[in-house]
């Protein structure tokens, strides 16, 4: 099998067991909300103010819940030892971890795409700035959590405690990542500032771990 | 232990001692902060201690992917572990001479910030060593570490526009530094790095005499299994 196709096979699969069960979508679409709701309560701004904090606190949110899909990633093939027979198969590395790492993108954007509505009405959210670069904001801030959060899963795989260990990895990697979400959504958000240089980052950031990744994703799969 | 231990040790306290001394006491006191700006003597030499370290591990990380060979994983492992207490060093002593200096603790001011997220990730780091089981360990430590290190230009350039866009109320140092003050920090780095030079040596013969003895647990437990 090609690259491609093994890369689409497992995609399929997970998309197909995470249809059928709903698992990972479930628990992360509730936990969003729950952070949401809670972040409301604990913070109760003007439209004004709320401008300034909504960036921060929808990243956060976006970052919270997305571990709950990262750390399902990697155990679901543990069961029945899926990831063995991946193992002594002959196929590539690679391939599993771009299939893990676009379902999980799917998830997550699907994650934002219903929970951004409910930001903006509890927020009472309005742009002032070029409201098209969220979009590039989204794609690439998503991409940098579910990069490093499925290489970092893998690893924490082999650990106990394995639910703890991926949060306390991939906070303080993210760091530069967070920084460059939230601060190219305030500045579109309030419109006092260009989001250029943040979207650059992000960008520089995505091209670095994504190259890392899939340099050094086979030391990790073979490690045990 | 082998012979040069004792020598670095002597050589060590000698220095600290003079160096101790040569902060104290030689420095000049500098003209606005006056005498809390000696704690500068101790807060430099660990921060270069401390990076120097970061680096040593980064290297012996990539030796360890290529050669994989046990003494650079230990390297990795002992160069991360004392550089985090060299950091923490940096990070206690640095809000103690800002507090009269500047009248705050903290300031999320670029290389403030940087040390932070360094001295975070080499927690983490160290934290992902303590957790791991199996014996692959070393592998995805050694991944983990070279991860952190890429990071490292990531964070600096994130915090630099962060802080340019907002620039902190504090005024920086600035200036040259006087001859006799930059004498006698380096002579505090010297000091500072045959400490750490002997904290390596130490904890890295610790980890081989402890992994001696889990080779030879492991190998009586599987011998009585055979017997």
């Amino acid at each position: 099998m090609s690259f491609f196709a093994i890369t689409r096979a497992t995609l399929a699969k997970d998309i197909r067991l995470e249809w059928r069960s709903k698992d990972a979508i479930n628990a992360m679409l509730f936990f969003a909300l729950l952070v949401v709701v809670i972040f409301s309560f604990a913070f109760d701004p003007t439209a004004e103010e709320s401008r300034r904090i909504a960036g921060g606190l929808i990243w956060v949110a976006f970052l919270f819940a997305a571990v709950v899909a990262l750390n399902q990633t990697w155990a679901r093939e543990l069961r029945n030892q899926v990831l063995d027979a991946y193992r002594v198969s002959p196929a590539p590395a690679n391939p599993l971890f771009l299939a893990k790492a676009f379902g999980n993108f799917i998830f997550v954007s699907l994650l934002e795409a219903l929970m951004t509505p409910l930001f903006i009405a509890f927020y009472k959210l309005r742009a002032l700035g070029p409201a098209w670069e969220l979009a590039p904001i989204a794609l690439l801030g998503t991409w940098a959590l579910v990069v490093n959060g499925t290489f970092f899963a893998a690893i924490s795989l082999r650990t106990r405690s394995r639910e703890i260990m991926l949060p306390l990895l991939l906070f303080p990697f993210s760091i530069p990542a967070l920084l460059g979400m939230v601060n190219a959504t305030t500045a579109v958000l309030t419109g006092e500032e260009s989001a250029k240089f943040w979207i650059a980052l992000l960008l520089a950031y995505d091209v670095v771990f994504s190259t890392a990744c899939l340099l050094f994703f086979e030391f990790v799969l073979e490690a045990e | 232990m082998k012979r040069g231990f004792p020598i670095l040790a002597i050589v060590t306290a000698l220095l600290l001692s003079f160096a101790l001394y040569q902060a104290l006491i030689v420095a000049p006191t500098e003209q606005t902060m006056g005498n809390v700006q000696r704690i500068f003597y101790y807060h430099v030499p660990s921060a270069w201690t401390a990076f120097l370290l970061f680096a040593i591990n980064f290297v012996a990380s990539i030796l360890y992917l290529i050669k994989r060979s046990e003494k650079a994983d230990m390297l990795a492992l002992v160069s991360a572990e004392v550089g985090v207490v060299f950091c923490t060093v940096v990070l206690i002593t640095g809000p103690i001479w800002a507090r009269p200096v500047w009248g705050i603790w903290w300031t999320w001011d670029l290389r403030l910030t940087l040390t932070l997220v360094l001295w975070l990730i080499y927690v983490s780091y160290l934290l992902l060593r303590r957790f791991s089981t199996g014996g692959k360990t070393p592998m995805i430590a050694a991944v983990v570490a070279i991860f952190g290190a890429l990071d490292v230009p990531l964070v600096y350039f994130s915090i630099w526009f962060f802080r340019t866009q907002h620039p902190s109320p504090v005024i920086g140092a600035g200036g040259s530094l006087d001859p006799r003050m930059a004498h006698v920090l380096l002579i505090n780095w010297a000091a500072f790095l045959c400490l750490a030079w002997l904290l390596c040596w130490t904890r890295y013969e610790l980890e081989v005499a402890q992994r001696r003895i889990e080779e030879s647990q492991a190998m009586e437990s599987l011998m009585e299994g055979l017997r």
